[in-house]
């Protein structure tokens, strides 16, 4: 119990006015989860001495990354001026990726903190969340973190701040998520500036789904933000979406350990459990109700989740393919936005088209499969959705450069597009657009904040974004420049598949969708790599990339003359023989792309960039 | 070849053999190889089980001639126990190190105790390696005096800077000398080569095949320099000292040896081999690569009889302890199932020029002989006749032509 809050609101029972549902919008780095963490201990919820760094992202790749992936709600108590408050911290993920379900957090709450480091200024990032923030109304508390550090720059980020949102810099709040200086005033100002949740407690419930997690012992724990009515205990609740029809089996508030209440009133935040296993039974979004007492209208705002990213994802060794597909089937329960089919790949065998709302959904999920299941996995080039008519008028979705239709037959590629905005140090600006327009940008626009940060806006295709585009950014900016992007529709575009043939058989996991213009490069870059990469044979192996039939690049590797072992007397016949069973076993992890054996850490390699050169023994 | 030695049985402390190795011997040639495990220097190339005078840990040279003559009365107790019928060596082969580093005397008494205990078959060949610096003509009178008839002189390379690279010793004016005494003690002459040594070109190497064809030896060995692991030229190539030498110009270096060897009257016998006709090629090499039998006696030495191959203890001083103690100084063996003894067959007969015979591979193999052929590996007609013998193309690339015809064997 917190020693500022000697009689805290009772869930179930709590009046709206006392009620505070707020988020933290801030950068990776800029130190949410240590403020979140800060504020735990001083309102009391957690004891110091169970206290540990970050706890509210649970998962190690989070801890790791210092990202949030998952969403969580805490809920505080907090005493002003005599009267006991809930406070409701409403946890967002922090990456474009899962930019949906930071807009269903948003929309959770009455207002959000908006964190920046005092070093460093407001990123890309952050602003695109603060955009979605005010377009749902929220009051914003600006607060700049990190002021103890000796590079902090307050009085310049108050005032960048404060043209940004308006108001003075002196309302920008200072705070040490570390040391704790200025939460306390944080948590005040969160009572006197956030405006009282507002709900009928007499209309049918009505509940937005802003999170839904998997947990292995009690399965899907889903997080709601109650609008109108009430729940409770057993009731029968249905999802307005789908129409299933569940019974709750708990209902709660975090604190931050989940706590069972007898039900949750107007404008609070809890958790149910309703024994289903799946998350896609329980959808970020969607609106519960009970069954007794149906709404007719659910909230708005609900949209199902869309991959924009499409990768293959195939065990290095071939036989963990069950594992694979078992891995993908858990994971599943706890990603409702992974979706997977099997694939075949003359290059890598057996594995599983998946598709991904972003890069680092992609990273993430890739990392999870290695981490939590142990699976050595490659991932192919990212790839995005393109939709192709034919001349016959036929309309193709093309999510694999295999679906890619061949022949001349193709009327138009239409490509999807995202508007992104760059922000970075000025200096960088001639830089940042130099890469934009080679990746096909068309400028929308340019703005400075403060002083020295610019904010550069572009149309591009998102196709150019999944390549390497951050990585390019990242290295010609010096780390600087951040990048937050949307989707912004679809153009046509003159996209055409290059294919890498190896003595003329197609090797299908290194074909690509790209633009007319960057082809010969991507033929030149693949074919160079695979020159490097693949042995010699005892037949000269013409490598080539192709758009259609026409040959755009050639590389060749040449004929291997000399594999015999000159000495092979009465000492050396156990070895040679020794080595010839090795040389077997070896085989057969060797892909054969027609007469060519390639060994498949070749494939790997190549796709994954790393040009070592080849052992030229076998 | 480098590398551990594969795991195996241990090795009986009696060496006695399972009848399996016996039943059949008579029909196998026998021969006897002795290892003379000591250099005066260690050449940065060789990763052989050799020993200079300063890391032999107590072992003696001097001891080392009754050491052996007492495992050569070892092998012969355990042939005649183990069921095996008599049989005289008809090849008698002394390898190293640098059996010359011994006085001729040691030699001769090392064969005396062969023919002792087993008998020199009439006309046998009786072979020692020698360095061109480690011999003069009366050791060598000697030797063919005490029974050799033939000596194979490790010459390497006719250019200093190859040889330098190789750290060998010997003056390369030296080579027509010792080739001269050894003709007049009547003795065969082989001379060995080896090119891919780094910095060698290919006018060096041309320059040391004419030297070579300039003595008129009766047999030629030619090997690519193989880098092991561990030795001083793999680290020098490591740290960049020396270039790693290079499988194309290996690959010419090959062609220009068996063209200048063909066109001065040497035919390839093996892989890495080439004589003046077919009495000189090296009979008791031929013993390994026909699955004959043979007991090799020395520290480190590998023996054969019958599906069953054993090794003996690396170091001079283990292998004398465990003479001395009367039990077997091999330290691991292996008894080959009968898959296993095929592999070897035709790993090792692929390699010669009489060759596999079509008819005794199994089907997998016989499927392999059309692709082969097309490949330009194997020669079309001696292919028709029934019989595989490699190309040239096919000699450089002998181990995929193993693999090929091993693949269904194996699997």
């Amino acid at each position: 119990m917190s020693p500022r809050a000697a009689h805290p609101p009772v869930p179930a029972a709590t009046d709206p006015a006392l009620i505070r549902n707020f988020c933290i919008i801030a950068h990776i780095d800029h130190g949410k989860s240590t403020l979140a963490d800060r504020m735990l201990q001083i309102t009391g919820v957690v004891a110091d001495r169970d206290m540990r760094a970050q706890y509210l992202d649970r998962m190690d790749i989070e801890r790791e990354r210092g990202i949030t992936i998952k969403s969580q709600a805490v809920r505080m108590p907090w005493e002003l001026g005599g009267t006991g408050y809930a406070l409701n911290m409403i946890d967002t993920p922090g990456h474009v990726d899962f930019s949906y379900e930071v807009s269903r957090s948003l929309a959770a709450c009455e207002g959000a903190i908006l964190l920046v480091d005092a070093a460093q200024g407001i990123e890309a990032q952050t602003l695109a969340n603060l955009y979605l923030a005010l377009e749902n109304d929220l009051e914003i508390i600006p607060v700049l973190n990190k002021i103890d550090l000796p590079a902090a720059e307050p009085e310049k980020y108050a005032r960048e701040l404060a043209d940004l949102i308006g108001g003075s810099p002196d309302d920008v709040l200072r705070v040490s998520g570390k040391t704790g200086m200025g939460v306390e005033d944080l948590l005040d100002r969160v009572v006197e500036r956030i405006p009282a949740p507002k709900g009928n407690a007499d209309a049918p419930a009505r509940a937005m789904i802003f999170d839904s997690v998997y947990d292995s012992y009690r399965g899907v724990v889903t997080y709601v933000r109650m609008v109108d009515g009430q729940l409770n205990p057993r009731e029968r609740i249905q999802m307005m979406s789908t129409k299933a029809t569940h019974e709750i089996l708990e209902i709660g508030v975090s604190s931050p350990e989940p706590t069972p209440t007898k039900g949750l009133g107007v404008g609070e935040v809890g958790y149910l459990i309703t024994g289903v296993k799946d998350v896609r039974q329980s959808k970020v979004g969607d609106t519960v109700t009970t069954l007794a007492k149906s709404a007719t209208e659910p909230l708005a705002g609900y949209t199902e989740p869309l991959p924009m990213v499409f990768s293959g994802l195939y065990p290095i060794d071939g036989s963990d393919y069950p594992e694979l597909r078992e891995a993908l089937d858990k994971l599943k329960l706890s990603d409702a936005a992974l979706v997977y089919e099997p694939e075949t790949s003359v290059a890598l065998g057996f594995g599983f088209r998946c598709g991904f709302l972003g890069l680092l959904h992609l990273e993430i999920v890739t990392e999870r499969l290695r981490r939590e299941f142990d699976l050595d996995i490659i991932a192919t080039a990212p790839s995005v959705v393109y939709e192709v008519t034919t001349e016959d008028k036929k309309s193709v979705t093309v999510t694999n450069p295999s679906e890619f239709p061949t022949g001349g037959k193709i009327a138009e590629v239409r490509e999807p597009i995202v508007k992104a905005a760059i922000l970075a140090p000025k200096d960088y600006v001639g830089t940042i657009m130099e890469l934009c327009q080679s990746r096909r940008g068309t400028l929308l626009g340019m703005e400075y904040l403060g002083e020295d940060r610019v904010e550069i806006r572009y149309n591009m295709p998102l196709g150019e974004i999944v390549f390497d585009f951050f990585d390019n950014l990242k290295s010609k900016t010096a780390g600087y420049a951040s990048l937050d992007y949307e989707p912004a529709g679809d153009q046509a575009a003159d996209l055409v598949k290059v294919d890498i043939l190896l003595q003329g058989e197609q090797v299908d996991a290194f074909s690509a969708i790209v633009h007319r213009d960057k082809a010969y490069a991507y033929g030149v870059l693949m074919t160079g790599r695979l020159r490097e990469l693949i042995p010699r044979q005892q037949f000269e192996v013409p490598i080539q990339a192709a758009i259609g039939a026409r040959i755009i690049a050639r590389e060749s590797i040449r004929a291997i003359r000399k594999d015999v072992l000159a000495k092979c007397y009465g000492g050396d016949i156990t070895r040679k023989r020794k080595l010839l069973e090795k040389q077997k076993e070896g085989k057969k992890r060797m892909k054969m792309v027609g007469r060519v054996e390639v060994p498949q850490e070749a494939f790997i390699a190549a796709l994954s960039g790393e040009t070592e050169k080849k052992d030229a023994k076998k | 070849m480098a590398g551990p030695l594969p795991i195996a049985d241990p090795a009986p402390a009696d060496g006695l053999l399972p009848a399996s190795a016996t039943t059949d011997a008579a029909s196998r040639a026998f021969g006897v190889y002795l290892h003379v495990p000591f250099c005066r220097v260690r050449c940065g190339y060789c990763d052989f089980n050799t020993y200079t005078s300063g890391e032999l840990r107590g072992a003696r040279q001097e001891d080392f001639a009754d050491q052996a003559a007492a495992e050569v009365r070892f092998a012969r107790d355990v042939l005649e126990a183990s069921g095996a019928p008599d049989r005289a060596a008809s090849t008698v082969f002394f390898g190293g190190g640098t059996p010359t580093l011994l006085p001729a005397a040691d030699l001769v008494r090392m064969l005396g105790a062969v023919r002792d205990a087993f008998g020199i078959a009439e006309g046998a060949e009786v072979t020692t390696e020698a360095n061109p610096d480690s011999v003069d003509a009366d050791d060598l009178r000697r030797l063919a005096d005490g029974g050799f008839t033939r000596v194979s002189f490790g010459m390497q390379s006719a250019v200093p800077h190859v040889l330098a690279a190789l750290d060998r010793t010997h003056d390369p004016a030296r080579v027509p000398l010792v080739v001269g005494w050894a003709r007049e003690a009547g003795l065969d002459v082989s001379l060995d080569l080896i090119y891919g040594t780094p910095g060698e070109t290919l006018a060096d190497w041309r320059t040391s095949l004419a030297a070579v064809i300039a003595e008129r030896p009766d047999h030629v060995s030619a090997y690519a320099l193989i880098v092991e692991d561990g030795t001083k030229l793999a680290r020098q190539i490591r740290r960049g000292e020396l270039a790693t030498p290079d499988e194309d110009l290996e690959a010419d270096m090959y062609e220009l040896a068996d063209d200048l060897l063909g066109r001065a009257g040497y035919e390839w016998y093996e892989v890495s081999n080439w004589a003046t006709d077919a009495a000189h090629r090296s009979r008791h090499n031929l013993g390994y690569w026909r699955g004959d039998d043979w007991w090799g006696v020395g520290p480190g030495a590998h023996s054969h009889v019958g599906g069953v191959r054993w090794w003996n203890a690396k170091h001079p001083a283990a292998y004398a302890e465990r003479l001395a103690s009367g039990i077997s100084p091999a330290v691991g063996r292996e008894t080959l199932d009968h898959a296993t003894r095929e592999t070897e067959r035709v790993l090792l007969a692929t390699r010669i020029r009489e060759g596999v015979e079509v008819s005794s591979l199994h089907a997998g193999g016989r499927h392999a002989v059309a692709g082969l052929i097309a490949d330009g590996l194997v020669d079309a007609r001696t292919a028709l006749a029934g019989k595989l013998t490699l190309t040239r193309r096919g000699r450089l690339l002998a181990d995929a032509v193993v693999r090929r015809l091993l693949e269904t064997v194996i699997e």
